[in-house]
């Protein structure tokens, strides 16, 4: 399994799952991180985290941590 | 009978915008009943019988956030004639997943598409003729920052409300249509019909805010049919609704012409490039937050200020309002009572006040532009670790400064817990007033030693560091953590009307909240020490507040300063910080000291010894901030938040002070092993227990799935 995490900036991946349930999760699929998406990685922060993302054509920050329960592919 | 429009739409989509374009002048801010969000209302320009009612800026109606509560409880009971959802074009599947929220409610719902300039420079295109079709309900298009056609859209919802018409909700696929059917039997009587398809939608979400009295076996039969829709999709009932609403998002979007948006990179974009690049994002930070402390701590605003401070208040009104009441021939106490305790008091509140307009300005600026939301991408990774926000830089960076301006900066951050955090722990860095008194000290009792500066500071950051370890492990803070999901938005060139209204708004708040406050406390004070017990006029040290020293004084013999001056300036630096300095003097005897204290060092170093003065100074970088910035806490936390950080604030610095003394004592062997000693490593190990004991798991399950995860 491989999670946005792992994904390195300039990479494109699409969503093939969210692990976790609750207000986490609800709130990264509310922001449109939903199944078969596809996410663009911009870059990562200059001290290493959060993440920078495209995701339906606006820009989003994810903390690392949340990040790991969105498997790609 | 008037007409209620209620105005929704994301964050960032120009809604704070195309209110103030409706209503004008004619706004009322206050709260939601029982929470801190903001509630405004105003009416429709032109049309006095409208009144539309700005909601919280939300992505979603989840159960998750004060804001999507606040909104769909309003939504669904108070049930406004109309919705009018405001939409950014330029980022059109994100807000229309909201719209297919809204148009669940039962109420008729109009479109207003802002942004669409930004759509067409981006070579992109929306048929808002086709978006109407596809959604079933009218779409406006508007230009928020331009004013245009804004009224139009309200008046286009005023006919929708008038029709009676509501939204029809979009439909998602055939087995989540079939179990919302079913389930909508189940619920049908005991709901509004027109609510009908909101409760089975919430019902199937498993939406824990939803309770309907429904029976057991009805409950069983809605279970089983979302059940059996999970069993299919492989997914939890919540995810299913939420992927198929981004589904129908996605196809209206196509339907209006608008796809998802091509790899180019936009004028954001480059600058984006370079202000968040991995070399360039600090240097540059760091530019930008000299510049906003170079405007408003140090140059323009306190050159304001100090007019303010020494001219208006020190020059013009006093000897003017003195000579109005020599010729009233009023008696001394009222004289005394106007001058030194009203218009004193006043001109300490409206002092503060250019220095936090020029704060506020620049504040205004980098929020409206979108500057902001890229400090807290550039700083979380520090913050977090003691739960604060990566916004927190911003108030305790203006704190060095001031710590009113400080609080009140806190605003720009929307997680409560983060803002609660950061209020309660900027005022420990020390602010500009406190420099007198760890000048007096370090002149006084330590030879003017280079360190004691640099540790002040340093014993603010480890103060905030710790509180943030300790508090978030406490009842109060402990909780679901919350996710730092953020939205970075465009660059954009802010008009300059928003960012002066943004400020306005601040400072009328200030002035308006923190003053009545900060007043009432400043003209007690100025009354304690004016007067003794038979309410005659003394001099400070036979007043109130030096019997109520003498009383207080044996607390801080612990801490090395059981001397009753040293209490009752403690209590002064309540009205200002560099009292301290000034009410030392008076009372050892001296009509006026420099701002350093020069005259009182020799005295001084009778009555303390520097392990204790250090402890003095140390109380009084921690402990209860002025009344100014007490005043702002209140305005940001309310009453009840205020007394737990002001309590929270004097423990500390108590318990901070009376170690530093019992361990400095005991190590240059100017105090023996003692109780004091045996106290202090109580605390100390207490003090270690609570940084360092890990994190209580929360109640909710939320956590543990997120970790599972």
């Amino acid at each position: 399994m491989k999670s946005l995490e792992q994904v390195k900036p300039g990479e494109t991946v699409s969503v093939v799952r969210l692990h976790g349930e609750g207000p986490i999760k609800r709130r990264i699929m509310d922001m449109g991180i939903t199944k078969g998406v596809t996410v663009f990685v911009r870059k990562v922060a200059p001290l290493g985290d959060p993440m920078e993302i495209t995701v339906r054509g606006y820009e989003l920050s994810l903390r690392k941590a949340d990040c790991a329960a969105i498997e790609v592919q | 009978m008037g007409m209620k429009i209620a105005l929704a739409g994301n964050p960032n989509c120009g809604k704070t915008t195309l209110f103030n374009a409706l209503t004008g002048a004619s706004q009322h801010v206050g709260n939601w009943p029982g929470v801190t969000v903001e509630k405004k209302e105003g009416k429709l320009r032109g049309h006095g019988d409208v009144i539309i009612q700005d909601l919280p800026g939300v992505y979603s109606l989840s159960p998750y956030t004060l804001e999507e509560v606040v909104t769909r409880d309003y939504l669904v009971t108070e049930q406004p004639d109309a919705i009018l959802n405001i939409i950014d074009a330029s980022n059109l599947e994100r807000n229309l997943y909201l719209t297919t929220q809204l148009m669940e409610l039962g109420l008729p719902v109009v479109i207003a598409l802002n942004m669409m300039d930004v759509v067409r420079r981006q070579g992109g295109s929306i048929q808002s003729s086709a978006l109407s079709q596809a959604l079933g309900v009218p779409v406006v298009e508007i230009s928020a920052l331009k004013g245009e056609n804004c009224v139009e859209a309200a008046l286009e919802a005023v006919r929708a409300a008038k029709s009676r018409q509501a939204a029809k909700p979009v439909t998602f696929g055939e087995d989540i249509e079939h179990a919302l059917e079913q389930i909508g039997t189940q619920v049908s009587g005991h709901c509004q019909p027109s609510h009908n398809r909101w409760y089975a939608v919430k019902l199937f979400e498993r939406d824990a805010r939803t309770e309907l009295p429904l029976g057991q076996m009805a409950k069983d039969t809605i279970e089983a049919y979302i059940k059996t829709v999970e069993d299919a999709q492989d997914d939890d009932a919540e995810s299913i609704i939420t992927n198929a609403r981004y589904e129908c998002a996605a196809k209206l979007a196509h339907a209006a012409g608008r796809e998802g948006k091509v790899h180019k990179l936009t004028g954001s974009d480059k600058i984006d490039q370079i202000v968040t690049n991995r070399w360039l994002g600090f240097p540059i930070f760091v530019g930008v937050m000299f510049l906003v402390y170079y405007l408003s701590i140090s140059t323009v605003g306190t050159m304001m200020t100090d007019w303010v401070n020494d001219v208006l208040f020190g020059e013009i009104i006093p000897p003017a309002v003195e000579g109005w009441l020599a010729s009233a021939a009023t008696p001394e106490w009222l004289n005394g009572l106007v001058l030194d305790g009203i218009v004193a008091g006043v001109g300490s509140v409206l002092g503060f006040l250019p220095q936090m307009m020029v704060l506020f300005l620049c504040l205004a600026f980098l929020e409206d532009c979108g500057y902001m939301a890229r400090i807290a991408f550039l700083m979380d990774r520090i913050f977090r670790r003691f739960g604060l926000s990566g916004k927190s830089f911003i108030p305790m960076l203006i704190g060095t400064g001031c710590g009113v301006p400080g609080i009140m900066a806190s605003r720009t951050i929307e997680n409560q817990r983060d803002r609660r955090m950061t209020v309660i722990t900027t005022t420990f860095i020390p602010c500009s007033a406190k420099l007198p008194v760890i000048a007096l000290i370090a002149g006084a009792l330590f030879g003017g030693a280079w360190w004691v500066g640099p540790s002040a500071y340093f014993v603010g950051v480890a103060a905030i560091i710790c509180s943030g370890i300790i508090l978030k492990k406490t009842r109060l803070f402990v909780g679901d953590p919350a996710p730092f999901v953020m939205e970075l938005p465009a660059y954009h060139w802010p008009s300059l009307k928003g960012v002066l209204r943004h400020m306005w708004e601040r400072a009328v708040a200030f002035i308006k909240k923190a003053g009545t406050v900060i007043f009432l406390a400043v003209t007690l004070i100025w009354f304690l020490q004016t007067f003794n017990f038979r309410l005659e006029m003394v001099e400070q040290n036979e007043s109130i507040l030096a019997s109520i020293g003498n009383v207080l004084a044996p607390i801080f013999a612990p801490l090395g300063w059981g001397d009753w001056r040293a209490a009752v300036a403690a209590i002064s630096g309540l009205i200002a910080k560099e009292n301290v300095v000034g009410t030392l003097g008076v009372l050892f005897g001296f009509a006026e000291v420099a701002e350093d204290g020069v005259e009182i060092w020799g005295t001084m170093q009778q009555v303390f010894t520097p392990v204790a003065a250090y402890s003095f100074l140390v109380f009084n970088l921690l402990c209860a901030p002025c009344f100014a910035a007490i005043g702002a806490v209140r305005r940001e936390l309310g009453g009840k938040w205020t007394l737990i950080a002001v309590g929270y604030q004097c423990l500390l610095a108590y318990m901070v002070s009376l170690c530093i003394y019992q361990f400095g004592a005991l190590l240059t062997g100017a105090a023996s092993f003692g109780v004091g000693t045996v106290v202090a490593i109580i605390i100390l190990v207490v003090f270690l227990y609570l940084l360092f004991r890990p994190q209580p798991k929360p109640e909710s399950k939320l956590r543990r799935a997120a970790v599972k995860a």
